[in-house]
């Protein structure tokens, strides 16, 4: 069997497949709306991907694509309502987790699945000190006493580099730089030694030079811990950087899968083509910027046939009128266009 | 060469920090930009680039004259715009004009399109006399690529991507000469980005702008600038032409900062150096020493917290370099395309 999974994104309001297949977590055609006064907004239109122990899925997409509303219904954090998932599967070793009971998830989140947010100064408590926040995880989930679970805290603060753990244990999340907090984050999600973490936008907020040491740490402790990793990002760069593998998300479905390098060398979708032509570029000189032309669709109104066509300059009849699945090109990857074929084996 | 049009000597812009509620005193200056100079010439953009808290974005409220310096001064055509006031005060705020970089706060949500971009208009009367107003700002829409049928619309009608071709629009009313740009993509998706970057590079060539483009994004600051300055603590360490900067960059600073930046090219991921920083900028109420920079520097030597290195050409450097022991050195692989 290949490295992709090959979803029938056609098919709406179907459930999962259900087939076990071994891997550590699974998101099978999952579907979420948001319902709010003004309609219903198709946030996740048949999402499929997995994430296996050791590797770097990248989850690329613009502002409105579901890549973190995918996330946080993997993590069953999506709030409800406005957000209903109305088919699908999330699977973690086989075992589905949305028809799990709150307790059961629960058990997953911490030490089964663990997420860092964008957004660290929101994301922490700011009436508890970072030290306290770290060690709560340990006497509650752990059983450790007060001394025990403050030693491995600051073991943690120690892992993500935070100089002199010891002196900031006791300080709060305010008093830390932006790059500091993040570390303090990581070191939160990873108290419980997680199988697979979420990184949702991890250094978005940061200049660049504090995002190399971000994302240095987070492959170095990756490779410790041989842990899967999801990184949704927008960022054409970042990912070159660490990613195996890469899903380009639009309007709520999967429109590329591929490993990094063939995706940068010859995209398969229009999409993902657009987008790796209209990043200016550090490295040329004298190159132009083509854009992709209009605007991402409104999610409560997605136009018919594929989602992509009315900003795609290879837009053909059948593009209006049939949603185009994601299927196996070549050997390795996968596509959501009716012309990936041709996309991949033009010269 | 045409000559410059902004020329900016020794700026300084200090804030307080007070202590006490009633009986309130200083206890230090955050040194936000701490003696910056350069030139702007007529039609074209220099870039302004550094991270977080360098001193750019008070640099271009200073630049706006929506705050006066501490000391130094900003010359707009041999005018030292910070002494200007009333009539003659009006008349220079119509050349330099402002973008700014978030487009959802910066459009007032109870106006109209056509007021926002026609109330200029109202404060500057004699550029359009009242008749005409509307049909200019159909013209403003048109020129930035919207639909001038959408004038009666509100702000929160249009995306990102559009909001940001309003406050376009709005700098460009009165025709300025000069438009300072303050991060105006870094809030966009990147494929609205590419666009707002197109129409700023078109509208610079119709209209003969010259831009003062701040941003943190080295790679977009590349594409759009002819000169670059880079900024770290409320000093330019280094400043010359796009190539001088990316190509020979000499300061230690402007290396590893060129070296943080992920290149969207997986091929590359294996051979390309990147120098690690190590901590955070040290605070501006109080900067180290001599070079500021020292504290992160991987050639910091004696000399360097005695001794402020000055900006200018030295050996090693065929370009203004704020170190001691500027060399050149090859960080990013430019190839033409």
């Amino acid at each position: 069997m290949s490295d992709i999974l090959v979803s029938e994104q056609s098919a709406p309001g179907s459930g999962g497949s259900g087939r076990p297949s071994g891997r550590l977590l699974e998101v099978d055609d999952l579907r979420v709306e948001f319902r709010t006064r003004d309609g219903v907004a198709k946030v996740i239109n048949g999402v499929t991907y997995h994430v296996d122990a050791g590797e770097t899925l990248a989850v690329l997409g613009e502002s409105g694509s579901g890549k973190s509303v995918t996330a946080q219904t993997i993590m069953g954090i999506l709030d409800t309502p406005p957000g209903f998932v109305t088919g699908g599967q999330v699977r973690f070793h086989g075992k589905d987790m949305l028809g799990m009971s709150e307790e059961e998830r629960r058990r997953i989140r911490g030490e089964g699945i663990a997420m860092i947010f964008q957004d660290a100064l929101s994301a922490l408590n700011p009436v508890f000190t970072v030290g306290f926040q770290i060690a709560e995880q340990f006497r509650v989930r752990r059983g450790m006493g007060r001394a025990e679970a403050k030693k491995r805290a600051i073991d943690m603060l120690d892992q993500v580099k935070i100089p002199n753990a010891k002196g900031r244990f006791n300080n709060y999340p305010h008093q830390f730089s932006g790059g500091m907090r993040q570390r303090a984050m990581i070191a939160m999600s990873l108290a419980l030694d997680p199988e697979v973490l979420i990184a949702d936008e991890p250094t978005t907020a940061l200049d660049v030079t504090v995002q190399a040491q971000i994302m240095d740490l987070l492959a170095e402790l990756q490779r410790e811990r041989q842990m899967g990793m999801i990184l949704i990002t927008h960022d054409l760069g970042v990912v070159a950087d660490v990613a195996d593998r890469i899903a380009v998300m639009y309007a709520g479905r999967i429109v590329e899968e591929a490993n990094v390098y063939d995706l940068y060398a010859k995209p398969a979708h229009p999409y993902t083509m657009g987008l790796i032509d209209s990043i200016p570029r550090m490295d040329e000189k004298g190159q132009q910027l083509r854009t992709i032309k209009g605007l991402p669709p409104n999610l409560m109104n997605i136009p018919p046939g594929c989602p992509f066509n009315p900003r795609c300059p290879m837009a053909q009849p059948v593009c209006r009128e049939k949603v185009p699945p994601l299927l196996q090109v070549g050997t390795a990857r996968a596509s959501a266009c009716h012309f990936a074929e041709e996309l991949v084996n033009r010269v | 060469m045409s000559e410059n049009i902004l020329e900016v000597r020794d700026l300084v812009k200090h804030y307080p920090v007070t202590q006490g509620v009633v009986f309130k005193k200083t206890v230090g200056q955050v040194k936000a930009v701490d003696g910056v100079s350069f030139g702007l010439r007529a039609g074209e953009t220099l870039g302004v680039v550094g991270e977080s808290g360098c001193g750019k974005s008070t640099l271009a409220r200073v630049l706006m004259n929506l705050e006066k310096p501490t000391a130094g001064s900003v010359e707009y055509k041999g005018q030292d715009i910070s002494k200007l006031s009333g009539g003659a005060l009006r008349r220079l705020r119509r050349q330099i004009q402002l973008v700014m970089q978030d487009p959802y706060t910066s459009l007032n949500p109870r106006m109209t399109v056509g007021d926002l971009l026609g109330e200029p208009f109202e404060i500057h009367p004699e550029v359009a006399p009242k008749g005409s107003r509307r049909a200019k700002v159909r013209e403003l829409l048109d020129l930035v690529g919207l639909n001038p049928e959408h004038i009666n619309r509100y702000p929160h009608q249009f995306s990102g991507g559009q909001r940001q071709r309003i406050g376009i629009a709005r700098a460009l009313a009165l025709r300025p000469e000069i438009i300072v740009c303050d991060e105006p993509v870094s809030a966009l998706d990147v494929s609205i980005q590419a666009q707002v970057m197109n129409l700023l590079e078109q509208l610079q060539g119709e209209f003969g702008l010259s831009y003062v483009f701040i941003a943190h994004d080295l790679s977009v600051v590349r594409h759009l600038s002819d000169r670059v300055a880079v900024m770290y603590l409320g000093k330019i360490v280094e400043i010359g032409t796009e190539d001088e900067i990316y190509e020979r960059p000499t300061h230690p600073y402007t290396q590893a900062l060129l070296s943080a930046v992920p290149v969207p090219d997986p091929m590359q991921r294996h051979n390309k150096a990147i120098i690690r920083l190590t901590g955070d900028v040290p605070s501006p109420i109080s900067p180290p020493s001599g070079c500021r920079f020292r504290t992160r520097c991987w050639k910091a030597q004696d000399v360097c917290a005695e001794q402020v290195p000055l900006l200018e050409i030295r050996q090693g450097s065929d370009h203004p370099s704020a170190c001691h022991f500027a060399e050149k050195r090859e960080i990013v692989a430019t190839h033409e395309v």
